[in-house]
């Protein structure tokens, strides 16, 4: 049961957004956000959105996805936006009591909401199209240059790819331990929270030793293997930055520029 | 007798080990294993048959006496890369000594750890995999690979290194049979065809059986060091260092001990249904 956990929600294909370099798809995500930050009246925000629809609809990937994974964050985010109509300043539209609803509350929930959904589908369309090795590989690239500055860049990215291998291993282990304690008799389901709460010690304890001996044994293997640290390390995947990558990129800086300037001349 | 070639890979003289002072695990061991040879060696449970593997690349170093790796000292702390790209080991549990995500970048960890051109990594990472019959798996996650066809990924892992030896530390013991059955098939062509000198540690007795060599360890001592079939026709040493015995060739020293009169040396099944069946029919029966 556990084990039909996806992960990274990482889906497969050869779509153009999926061919791009992903240490190029981060900075394109990066100067997305800049973008919905930048626009600050509906016309800006257009742009924003329409650069996010055109990414979405060039990776092939069915739309009813996104608005599946989009379903369990709506109520929380239409709390903030509600919220938000009522701590404006304005001209009041609405008036009863102490609650009053301003123009300036209604411009800036809708803004909210625009941004918040845009993001969550803007940086989707980076963890869809890429798999997480890949992600891996392009954030180490990426931060490579602080280095310099004593970031364990490498490390970090090795404890990245440690931790993507043995998550699958480890939610397995959790199934057979749980299995193993109902065999005993344990009760996950029944009893108060806080009997509840004390079940998940039996499973935690053995998950937690095994865990630990798992990664005494890894680490004996990768010595094994002449790992010493990042220096002096090769790497078998080589990413080459494409003309076709660059494109992109100037698109995106594009649409950024288009922000910048409607934000100025439509004041 | 048995030695291919007289090049020798690993050398232990008088060699000791203990991890604290109280108890001695290895208590002086001498042996040479030769170049190509395909070596098992064999203990139960706390003979210290891992620790002799951990020695002999630089893992452990002895608290006395010494190994030398193809002439060097493993205690040589500036050598210890060098000792390890050339003997290659493999552990038991599959899944903790697989790194990466992906079965292809897995087995080039080690060859990007030793610094080695990405278009060679290439190169030897597609042979390695093809060698040990995993290359259409290459792209798969580790997850989705049952326990022989990930001990097999380790193996590649280690072959891509292309190293001289390659030590197994019990590599079938949390495989089903038909695991078994992949790994040790793998384990013989590395040796056959690859010319990679093998040592198995195990504590199955039919593994041992298809190598050159055997090996006894029993509480931090050689107690056996011959050919198969002279190792397992020692049935009484065997049973005090409590180890099995194939069970043809117990089946022969039992009926030996019966008065009747057959070859000792006897280690297959179908060796043992011939001898009695001849038995038979001279009627001796």
């Amino acid at each position: 049961m556990l084990k039909d956990i996806t992960l990274g929600q990482y889906f497969p294909g050869n779509s153009i957004v999926h061919r791009l370099d992903a240490g190029i798809k981060i900075i394109i995500t990066v100067i997305f956000i800049i973008m919905l930050f930048a626009a600050d009246n509906f016309i800006s925000a257009g742009i924003g959105v329409a650069f996010m629809v055109m990414s979405y609809l060039l990776t092939k990937i069915s739309p009813s996805l996104m608005v599946k994974s989009l379903k369990p964050v709506l109520p929380v985010l239409l709390i903030t936006g509600v919220l938000n109509i009522f701590f404006y300043e304005g001209e009041v539209i609405f008036k009863l009591g102490f609650i009053k609803i301003t123009d300036e509350g209604i411009k800036n929930a809708g803004f909210m909401l625009v941004r918040v959904i845009s993001l969550i589908i803007g940086s989707s369309v980076l963890t869809y199209t890429t798999s997480p090795i890949e992600l891996t590989n392009a954030i180490e690239k990426l931060l490579s240059p602080l280095k310099k500055f004593k970031l364990p860049v490498h490390e970090l990215a090795m404890m990245m790819t440690i931790a993507l291998r043995f998550i699958p291993t480890l939610i397995e282990e959790t199934d057979k331990i749980i299995s193993a304690q109902k065999a005993r008799g344990a009760d996950f389901e029944n009893g108060t929270l806080r009997e509840r709460a004390s079940a998940v010690v039996p499973i935690l304890v053995p998950l937690f030793v095994s865990a630990f001996r798992r990664a005494e044994e890894l680490a004996l293997a990768m010595e094994c293997r002449c790992y010493r640290g990042g220096e002096g390390r090769t790497k078998m995947r080589q990413t080459h930055i494409k003309p076709f990558d660059l494109a992109a990129l100037g698109i995106s800086v594009i649409f950024l520029a288009a922000i910048i300037s409607v934000n100025v001349f439509f004041k | 007798m048995y030695y291919l070639t007289s090049e020798k890979i690993i050398e232990a003289e008088n060699l000791h080990f203990s991890y604290d002072k109280s108890k001695e695990i290895l208590k002086g061991i001498d042996v040479d294993i030769n170049s190509g040879e395909f070596v098992a060696v064999l203990g139960h449970n706390g003979s210290g048959k891992s620790t002799f593997a951990r020695l002999s690349n630089a893992i452990l170093v002895p608290s006395e006496g010494s190994v030398k790796v193809l002439g060097t000292d493993t205690s040589d702390s500036e050598r210890v890369f060098d000792i390890r790209k050339n003997v290659g080991m493999v552990f038991q549990n599959p899944d903790n000594q697989i790194v990466a995500a992906v079965v292809e970048e897995d087995v080039a960890f080690g060859l990007e750890n030793t610094g080695v051109p990405p278009e060679q990594i290439r190169k030897r990472v597609d042979e390695a995999l093809k060698a040990v019959g995993m290359y259409d798996y290459r792209h798969h996650s580790p997850g989705m690979l049952s326990g022989g066809q990930k001990q097999r990924v380790a193996i590649a892992g280690i072959i891509a290194m292309r190293p001289t030896c390659i030590v197994l530390d019990e590599p079938t013991a949390m495989l089903d049979p038909a695991g078994r059955k992949d790994v040790m098939n793998t384990v013989r062509m590395l040796n056959k065809d690859f010319g990679i000198t093998v040592v198995l540690i195990t504590h199955y007795m039919d593994e041992a059986v298809l190598a050159d060599r055997v090996i006894v360890i029993d509480s931090g001592k050689i107690i056996l060091d011959d050919i198969p079939k002279k190792v397992f026709s020692q049935v009484e040493i065997l049973k005090k260092a409590g180890l099995d015995i194939p069970q043809a060739t117990e089946l022969i020293y039992e009926l030996n001990k019966c008065g009747l009169n057959l070859n000792p040396n006897i280690l297959t099944e179908e060796e043992c249904a011939e001898a009695l069946a001849s038995l038979l029919k001279e009627g001796k029966i």
